[in-house]
């Protein structure tokens, strides 16, 4: 029997499996990780795929040099991940700050481990969320999604790697570890059913080409690979359009600033959600990954009671679904946030809305649980108003 | 000591090759590597400098015609400032 | 007094960043005599430009990536190896060429450095040491020679720094070889072979810092550094790989030559058998 590329078919599939299937489905030939708990199924997992369908997998000799190989993989024009948990991805920082700085595509998955420090490598948290949006120095944007089924992983993916392709930046796929090590059904769809969307490549005289000038609206600039004739110097120094190290304020402040409007200015393609039963709500619980799953099931025992509550699931982490929160505020009386650390994300509901915002947290080690959830549903509904966190 | 040395039968024809010394003067750091290690003792430092205040290489008056073309100028300058090209006899 | 010829370029400035000269480079400075002998291999080479990458990390050997007119990505501290793997491995044509410093590649390099060499991988590593961090100001750093003073070593360096031949060596890598910037042609010679090799070709070029390291080590200018190798060096490239150690004190020699130029297989990706 011949392993092919894409293992199109229905499977009972490790989340950290679906997500290493879901790379090769999306083209994804060089990935450069570091062994980590609890993501390391996705290693293993590409180090017996790849050498079957002409990839790189290679074990690095940490978390920085992970990173490094894998822009200089995408540099030279491949799809290339990566895949780690708190720990490394504290250590991946610098150089995701690199790939943001150079706009190289890449695809970083953190399994979210209870943390801070070592933690609890075997057990989930969410506690990395904000990390994510604020991790390395600087102002740069970024886009983070979290899946809450294998499945998921699995589309979010191949979506990510469309994401970071067609936008040139590091895509952080925030899993936890419920998520990464549960065994469901997964389908995996033929072909030329997945999705793949292109880097931009450049048009016209190699010569003239400004590797970093965008000239479209949505401020992506085309990327030339290594190897191609373009000859082109890309450094994490504030650079001008040439790529050449540019000590200016000016150049820093519009450079900086495309860095970080290139994802502004495109959310709304970039924003996922799943909303359930918002007609009519007069309380929304928000909530992601494995959390999710349980916010569900409260949401639904809830709504049994007869309780007016909608459930919002954030999908897309970063750039936070602002607008969308802040329509809901205009016919809601309170949101629950729901998440497996002690509120990070509240902080992202609080500030767009003025009403009050419950927190149900714990700090990781166990799947927040659906009534705890409930309680605060409860609370919320029948008090009218909450708010002590 | 005696050094035994043979004079090659070709000497005649031997053909000791010539350069010319050619520099891009506002690159010049004036660090005086190609002035002092030059085998031949061509340079010598100017007294004039260049608009960064460098004082770069001229070529000695006495020498003017002691370039061999080795190169070591050219291979040697940090700045791609100095080369020599050789002169067609 | 006879003017030398006037003119406005060089005949290397299709290879380098003409419109970026001169460069920051230090009067004396030894990093750009390395870089013309990798501009000079380069042509030597046959490979087309376009083939060529240069990679580099933080420090002033660092920006060597800026002024070679190819493909070149200026990356993180000590990241230059992974990266330049990334780009090998995804794209084996390329010819990869990571350049870098003592400070960038040995310190917190380090781990890369030596995990690339034992895994053999097909790069060309040129390190130009200058005995010290020298963009930052002249701190000591793991090649700094014990005893030589620097801005965080004000009574004298009090480590012995790394062997890097017999670091490399010992970690694995089929072509090691050390020369200085007085060796030009050698250099050249070296990284022109260093291309053609298959596995890790590691090649040390001791380079003068006349403000970093030389000013504070009675070596005031570029020239002093390079007449001190000229006169301490000797080429000795049998000399046992435990005893090169680098000492820049009175009389003691400084070995240089190709030490290690071994045969071992090049890193491939593997290729499975198809399996379920």
């Amino acid at each position: 029997m011949t392993a092919s590329e894409i293992l199109t078919g229905r499977h009972f599939m490790n989340g950290d499996h679906a997500c290493a299937e879901g790379a090769i489905a999306a083209g994804c030939r060089f990935f450069g990780g570091y062994p980590i708990t609890p993501s390391t199924e996705i290693a293993e997992r590409l180090s017996r795929r790849m050498p079957q369908i002409g990839g790189v997998c290679i074990q690095m000799e940490d978390e920085m040099g992970s990173m490094a190989s894998v822009l200089g993989a995408s540099a030279a024009g491949a799809r290339a991940m990566t895949a780690t948990s708190g720990p490394g991805f504290s250590l991946m920082m610098e150089n995701i700050g690199l790939a943001a700085m150079m706009e190289l595509p890449s695809l970083v998955v953190n399994v979210q481990r209870g943390s801070p420090s070592t933690g609890l490598p075997t057990l989930p948290g969410q506690a990395d969320v904000m990390q994510a949006r604020w991790g390395s120095h600087g102002d740069y944007g970024v886009v983070a999604y979290a899946p809450w089924s294998p499945q998921e992983f699995f589309d979010l993916t191949v979506h990510s790697f469309n994401v970071a392709d067609r936008y040139r930046i590091p895509v952080l796929l925030m899993a936890d570890e419920v998520v990464g090590h549960m065994v469901e059904r997964v389908e995996i769809p033929e072909a030329d059913e997945i999705p793949y969307w292109g880097r931009k490549r450049p048009k016209g005289s190699k010569k003239d080409f400004k590797p970093f000038e965008a000239l479209d609206a949505d401020l992506v600039p085309p990327l030339a690979h290594a190897g191609e004739g373009y000859r082109l110097h890309f450094t994490g120094l504030t650079h001008d359009e040439r790529g050449y190290p540019d000590m200016s304020a000016e150049t820093h402040q519009a450079l900086v600033t495309r860095l970080v409007e290139k994802i502004n200015r495109n959310a709304k393609d970039l924003i996922r959600t799943e909303t359930y039963h918002l007609e009519g709500a007069r309380v929304v619980v928000i909530a992601f990954g494995s959390t999710a799953r349980s916010a569900r099931r409260a949401v639904r025992v809830a709504r049994e009671r007869g309780l007016p509550v909608g459930f919002l699931r954030l999908v897309s982490l970063w750039p936070f679904a602002e607008q969308l929160i802040r329509d809901l505020a205009k016919d809601v009386d309170a949101f629950v946030m729901a998440e497996m650390n002690l509120g990070q994300m509240i902080r992202e509901v609080e500030r767009h809305v003025e009403q009050p915002v419950l927190g149900v947290n714990h700090a990781g080690g166990a799947m927040l649980a659906s009534e705890p959830i409930l309680e605060a549903i409860e609370k919320v509904t029948k008090n009218g108003s909450t708010l002590s966190r | 000591m005696k050094v035994f040395a043979r004079t090659p039968i070709n000497l005649s024809e031997l053909k000791i090759p010539r350069g010319r010394v050619y520099l891009i003067l506002e690159r010049c750091k004036g660090c005086n590597l190609c002035i002092e290690l030059c085998p031949q003792q061509v340079l010598q430092v100017s007294e004039m400098t260049n608009e960064k205040g460098y004082h770069y290489p001229e070529i000695r008056s006495d020498r003017e015609d002691a370039c061999v073309h080795c190169e070591f100028c050219t291979m040697v300058c940090p700045e791609f400032a100095i080369y020599t090209l050789e002169v067609e006899e | 007094m006879v003017q030398p010829f006037l003119v406005e370029e060089h005949p290397f400035d299709s290879l380098i960043r003409a419109d970026r000269m001169p460069h920051i480079w230090c009067p004396g400075c030894g990093i750009g005599i390395v870089m013309r002998c990798y501009a000079q291999a380069i042509i030597k080479s046959g490979i087309d430009l376009e083939k060529h990458v240069v990679v580099s990390g933080i420090g002033c050997s660092g920006r060597v990536a800026g002024y070679m007119n190819s493909d070149s990505y200026h990356t993180t501290h000590g990241r230059a190896i992974p990266f330049a793997m990334g780009l090998k491995l995804a794209n084996p044509e390329l010819c990869v060429t990571v350049f870098s410093g003592d400070g960038d590649l040995a310190a917190i390099g380090g781990n890369h450095l030596i995990h690339a060499a034992r895994r053999n991988i097909d790069i060309t590593v040129i390190c130009a040491n200058n005995f010290n961090f020298g963009m930052t100001g002249g701190q000591m750093g793991p090649t700094t020679p014990y005893g030589a003073m620097s801005t965080t070593s004000p009574y004298g360096c009090p480590e012995h720094p790394f062997n890097l031949v017999n670091l490399l060596a010992a970690a694995g890598a089929n072509f090691v070889s050390r020369w200085t910037t007085i060796h030009v042609r050698q250099v050249i010679d070296d990284v022109l072979y260093a291309f053609n090799k298959s596995g890790f070709s590691f090649i040390e070029v001791l380079a003068p810092c006349p403000i970093g390291f030389g000013k504070s080590n009675d070596l005031e200018q570029g020239i002093d550094e390079m007449l001190l190798y000229r006169e301490r060096c000797v080429h000795k490239p049998d000399t046992p790989l435990d005893q090169l150690g680098i000492d820049l004190r009175e009389d003691q020699p400084i070995y240089v030559g190709r030490f290690v130029d071994r045969e071992a297989p090049a890193y491939q990706p593997i290729i499975a058998e198809d399996e379920a």
